[in-house]
């Protein structure tokens, strides 16, 4: 089906057209991957910081290390779960929010009902899956487009969790923990801990790195990637095929949720305190990180490493214009220009995917 | 879903018995009170191609959705190996080895060919609900399959996005045919095609014929139908105008059978009118006049 027409012109030995060819064929299927623009503009970005001379210095420590992969882990965890639900053809605006609600469900689980802290997070973790598998039936149930269905999530859960603690917690927004419940120390140390000594790593960047390789595992080694490749694709198509269309979203709705729960958790740990209302905004950086990692907003095409890297780009910038002494405002015009030209970048790739004949 | 499907072609003995494949016995379909078939009959036999040829609006496509099992016929039956089945879905007609290339097709443009093949069968390893793809495994059974129908793929990773017409209604057969389709629809596959991708695409059907399977061939151009078919079954407006064998009818019969010879005559004559002094009308007119005329 494919005709091989790049041969060397001077027609060299057999052997070695075939090897040109190959190596060709090599250089294009590297540049119609999704991530090619993210990796890109991740190694500019780190560049940019590493040659500005007030940034420099510290940039290339590893404190600064540290610093931004602190600020990226935050975004890149639930990323991945939102590029893998968008590569579905859906979004979710309550993924930032849900953060915060799965740290007050775990911290008033324990002040109020003083269980067990790894009960607190188990019955945190029940409610996020509820909340995903609401978000996921709502959403192939009413048809709705999910931009609006999640948007109402997201002032429902943002309206109760802090009603709930005023209610609950003396009118303050944040609810610490008090004494010292049974099982904070396991569960710091899994969650909230770090590792290493002078500078020490948050461990939330291994679970980091773990959600990124299990949803790159998931999306292009599992029947179940393949579905969602083909859900967001075509839904239909895959419907006559026998996809199971509905349970694909929903079960990746239930992803981006129990991702969130994730986040909350190792934040909760950290402080052993939520705040509500806590990652409201973080939703929109989701998706700026799997955009710009190459997720096609319209569904079909993407990657988790994509989304991932454009996460980290996330922290780099937001962490970087500290660094460089300025101010931190212009951290978000940097992103914002950021994000159309990782888009652009972007669409290149996807038209060349479309119409690479090899 | 788990297992990979096996290649089925030398599952049914071929011309053994004259039991079709899948027989349907005076169906008829009602839309309230829209008559969309009347008492229709037809035979698929394997190794052979029965077309079925009819305008728009002839019930063709109401004829596939019962065959595929969308919906049930209001009267009449449907029999496969002789017995009569009642289909309760796509999947129960799937199951007894029918299967449809659709007129979308069914591949997903932005994913790779080989993805596209095995998409909602793919094989698989696993522990429990965790399934793995058999990535290697797959591409090769791919490729070794497509060769098969004469089809040469150089990269199973290129996006099926990339592929001619032509191409894809191949790929999307040869799918069918490897999941063990006994009897394969393919719903208008050259409509949308020019002539040189139609060449293609009957050849496969071909292809499709001589290993064995029945192919139900929906279209509405005897020119495409003929040289590849064995029966001829004309609809229109939801009646069955014709069932012939090959030897039974010439093409020009089947065409002038299918646009209606009356008709045909009476729009040639218009033609004539309008285009008087433009030879190109003409020589259309006359084509029409020909036709018209019970191949002359």
């Amino acid at each position: 089906m494919t005709v091989e027409t790049r041969t060397g012109g001077a027609g060299p030995p057999e052997g070695r057209v075939e090897e040109r060819v190959v190596g060709a064929r090599a250089v294009t299927r590297l540049l119609r991957r999704p991530e090619v623009g993210a990796t890109i503009g991740a190694v500019v970005i780190f560049l940019l910081f590493a040659l500005n001379p007030t940034a420099h210095a510290l940039w290339l420590s590893q404190a600064g290390l540290v610093g931004w992969l602190s600020q990226s882990w935050q975004f890149g965890i639930v990323a991945v779960p939102v590029g893998l639900l968008m590569i579905g053809g859906e979004f979710d605006l309550s993924a930032g929010v849900m953060t915060g609600a799965t740290a007050i469900t775990s911290a008033l689980l324990a002040n109020e009902l003083h269980w067990n802290i790894w009960a607190c997070i188990a019955g945190a973790l029940v409610f996020a899956v509820l909340v995903g598998l609401i978000n996921g039936f709502l959403v192939i149930k009413t048809r709705l487009n999910s931009f609006i269905v999640t948007l109402a999530t997201f002032f429902i859960l943002r309206g109760a969790s802090v009603g709930m603690v005023e209610a609950l917690n003396a009118n303050s927004t944040v609810v610490t923990v008090l004494g010292h419940p049974g099982g904070v120390d396991t569960a710091r140390a899994i969650f909230g801990g770090s590792f290493g000594s002078n500078p020490s790593y948050p461990i939330a960047v291994l679970w980091w790195i773990g959600v990124t390789i299990l949803g790159t595992w998931l999306l292009t080694r599992t029947t179940f990637g393949n579905w969602i490749f083909a859900t967001g694709g075509d839904a239909s198509a895959a419907r006559s095929v026998g996809v199971p269309v509905d349970r694909t979203k929903v079960l990746l709705f239930v992803g981006t949720a129990v991702s969130a729960w994730l986040v909350g958790t190792i934040q909760f740990t950290q402080g052993l305190s939520a705040v509500a209302e806590q990652g409201v905004g973080y939703e929109l950086y989701y998706i700026v990180a799997a955009v710009v990692g190459g997720c096609l907003l319209t569904g079909g095409f993407g990657s988790a490493v994509g989304a991932s890297i454009g996460a980290a780009m996330i922290g780099m910038s937001l962490q970087g214009v500290i660094y460089a002494g300025w101010p931190s405002q212009w951290g978000f015009t940097f992103l914002g220009a950021l994000l159309l030209l990782g888009v652009m970048v972007n669409v290149l790739v996807y038209r060349r995917a479309q119409s690479a004949r090899s | 879903m788990s297992a990979i499907g096996s290649p089925a072609g030398s599952g049914q003995p071929i011309g053994e018995a004259r039991t079709p494949f899948l027989e349907v016995r005076n169906i008829s379909k009602h839309f309230g009170s829209v008559v969309a078939l009347s008492d229709v009959s037809l035979e698929v036999h394997p190794g052979e191609v029965t077309c079925v040829l009819g305008d728009n609006g002839a019930g063709k496509s109401t004829l596939v959705k019962i065959l595929s099992g969308v919906f049930p016929p209001d009267a009449g039956e449907l029999l496969v190996d002789g017995q009569p089945i009642h289909f309760g879905g796509p999947r129960a007609a799937r199951s007894h080895g029918i299967a449809i290339v659709f007129q979308d097709l069914a591949l997903i443009p932005l994913m790779s060919i080989w993805r596209n093949f095995f998409l909602g069968q793919e094989p698989s390893g696993g522990v429990g609900p965790v399934r793995w793809l058999r990535m290697r495994h797959a591409r090769e059974a791919m490729k070794l399959e497509l060769r098969k129908m004469g089809i040469d793929i150089q990269d199973p990773d290129q996006m099926v996005g990339t592929l001619s017409g032509g191409e894809r209604q191949a790929l999307a057969i040869a799918r069918a045919v490897y999941f063990g389709a006994r009897v394969l629809i393919l719903d208008e596959p050259t409509s949308a095609l020019g002539v040189r991708q139609s060449g293609i695409v009957l050849k496969y059907v071909i292809q499709a014929r001589d290993l064995g399977r029945g192919v139900i061939l929906i279209t509405h151009n005897p020119h495409h139908a003929y040289p590849v078919g064995d029966r001829f079954v004309l609809l229109k407006r939801g009646q069955l105008v014709g069932n012939f064998t090959k030897d039974e009818i010439s093409i020009e019969d089947l065409t002038q059978m299918m646009a209606g010879g009356q008709e045909l005559a009476e729009l040639s004559h218009e033609l004539q009118q309008i285009g008087a002094g433009q030879p190109a009308l003409q020589e259309v007119a006359e084509t029409l006049a020909h036709e018209a005329g019970g191949g002359g």
